[in-house]
């Protein structure tokens, strides 16, 4: 199977073509944002970069170099305001680990002011643009995609129905050749069990199964209990009555095939086949992680709706639930409600979503990329310092 | 005519995809038997519905696996929701104990 994408100076195939400028800490957002809007680019939103321990420190370089890594992007002006915890001899280091694409910084106490900086960004913005409009799609195996699987406002039909033809999808990208990335470690607390046994190796069974209890241990740890704040009112409300019976439908997004590897939140995605991902089930947080490892597409399944969006990646929003799909159309993408009425079989719909796939690979907008839509949150551990 | 749906011969409870009202046929079919229970309460849609006798503390099963356990004894037909199903074990033995 082919896609049509932009093949990258590192290797990494892309099926979007975006120059990027980012804030290197919140307090220069403002002026990163006047670039990006001035220059008509993506504009991907930086949470944090100062005052935060080392190992929250960490997780915020991981997320943030992936994502500009990510093979969707053509490259990337980092704008930082100069006395910030992550420097620019930080973000420079670890992009450079990930790829050797272009990358500028410039900082707004070393240009002078806004004014200045917002000129010499949008000049370095120009660049950019003018080299990345020369880049052509051409035709790429189908082996080069990474396909992250997401759900969020699940709702029962989740279960048997979108994540069900989301899980024909993914054992079809991984016939192809291709990757498919599970996440999401605390909805998959009551099937640890079942994903212990669809390790590729026994070694890879237990590591899947070990990762799971540890994220239920290490809350509990902390005096909390993920049952508490998962399921969301939202999912209690729909129906989704445990944490148990929700992480038990969101597995079957990952269909039938084994892992072949586990990787920590955010880490650089490296084997071909279905792989599973540790991190949080906050959507937002997750949908980063998949796309900082290297997904250039993540297909989110929800029951009740989300206009979720990134900057980096479509988000192909997937559902169930035909009143979600009806009411809420103007953010969903794909229908598999006919599964639950007996109209198709959840292998058409599969079969219909994969064709989908490969059209939104060639191009083909998503909602949420219509919409202008880029959420995001990095997971971290402790406050602000 | 089908109005629920069951994930695995094993489970106790099946999910109807249409409100329910009390009283009202739940069919669900299974190895393309169709199987009838009447409901003994309104079930919203999407929501679970009892299709054996479940006893206090025993284990709920969907998707052929424990979805948590049975905080009260609930009979077939009876909607299954958080009134009557938590993941914790402990507390429902702690309960059972001071019965």
């Amino acid at each position: 199977m082919k896609i049509n994408g932009y093949k990258r100076s590192d290797g990494n195939v892309g099926i979007r073509n975006h120059v990027v400028v980012m804030p290197g800490v919140i307090c220069a957002s403002g002026v990163a944002q006047k670039i990006a809007i001035k220059t008509d680019v993506q504009y991907l939103y930086n949470p944090n970069g100062c005052a935060q321990n080392s190992k929250d420190t960490a997780i915020t370089v991981q997320i943030l170099s992936g994502m500009i890594a990510n093979g969707n992007v053509y490259g990337t002006l980092i704008v930082g305001l100069g006395c910030e915890g992550i420097s620019e001899e930080k973000y420079i280091q670890e992009i450079r680990k990930k790829t050797n694409k272009p990358i500028f910084y410039i900082s707004i106490q070393n240009i002078g002011g806004i004014n200045k900086t917002v000129q010499r960004g949008i000049e370095i913005v120009n660049l950019l643009k003018e080299e990345a409009n020369k880049c052509e799609r051409e035709v790429c195996d189908l082996s080069h995609l990474i396909l992250g699987l997401e759900c969020g406002g699940s709702d029962p039909t989740s279960g048997f129905s979108s994540n069900a033809v989301l899980g024909y999808v993914s054992d079809k990208i991984v016939d192809f050749g291709g990757t498919s990335v599970l996440c999401e470690t605390p909805e998959t607390i009551g099937a640890e069990n079942i994903l212990k046994k669809r390790g590729l190796t026994s070694e890879i069974g237990q590591q899947l199964y070990d990762t799971i209890i540890n994220y239920d241990k290490m809350f509990k740890e902390n005096g909390e209990d993920i049952r508490n704040s998962n399921p969301s009112p939202g999912n209690k409300k729909s129906g989704i009555t445990t944490l148990e019976e929700k992480s038990l439908g969101c597995i079957h997004k990952s269909g039938t095939k084994p892992f072949v590897g586990v990787y920590e939140y955010g880490q650089i995605i490296d084997k071909k086949g279905l792989v599973f991902m540790d991190g949080t089930a906050y959507d937002v947080a997750s949908v980063v992680s998949l796309i900082a490892g290297g997904a250039q597409l993540v297909a989110f399944t929800t029951g009740m709706g989300t206009p979720v969006g990134n900057a980096i990646a479509p988000v192909l929003k997937i559902t169930g639930n035909k009143h979600t799909a009806e009411f809420l159309n103007d953010m969903i993408d794909f229908d598999t409600s006919e599964s639950i009425s007996g109209e198709k079989t959840i292998e058409e719909l599969g079969e219909e979503l994969l064709n989908k796939i490969i059209k939104i690979c060639n191009g083909e907008e998503v909602k949420a990329e219509i919409n202008g839509f880029s959420d995001m949150a990095i997971n971290q551990f402790h406050s602000y310092a | 005519m089908v109005n629920a749906v069951i994930m695995n011969p094993k489970d106790t409870v099946v999910t109807v995809t249409k409100y329910i009202s009390f009283n009202e046929d739940v069919e669900y079919k299974l190895n393309k038997e169709t199987y009838k229970i009447k409901a003994l309460s309104n079930i919203p849609m999407n929501h679970k519905i009892a299709i054996k006798d479940i006893e206090k503390g025993e284990a709920i099963l969907k998707y052929g696996e424990t979805i948590g356990y049975a905080t009260d004894n609930i009979n077939s037909g009876h909607y299954v929701h958080t009134h009557n199903l938590s993941s914790n074990k402990i507390i429902i033995t702690e309960v059972l104990d001071e019965n």
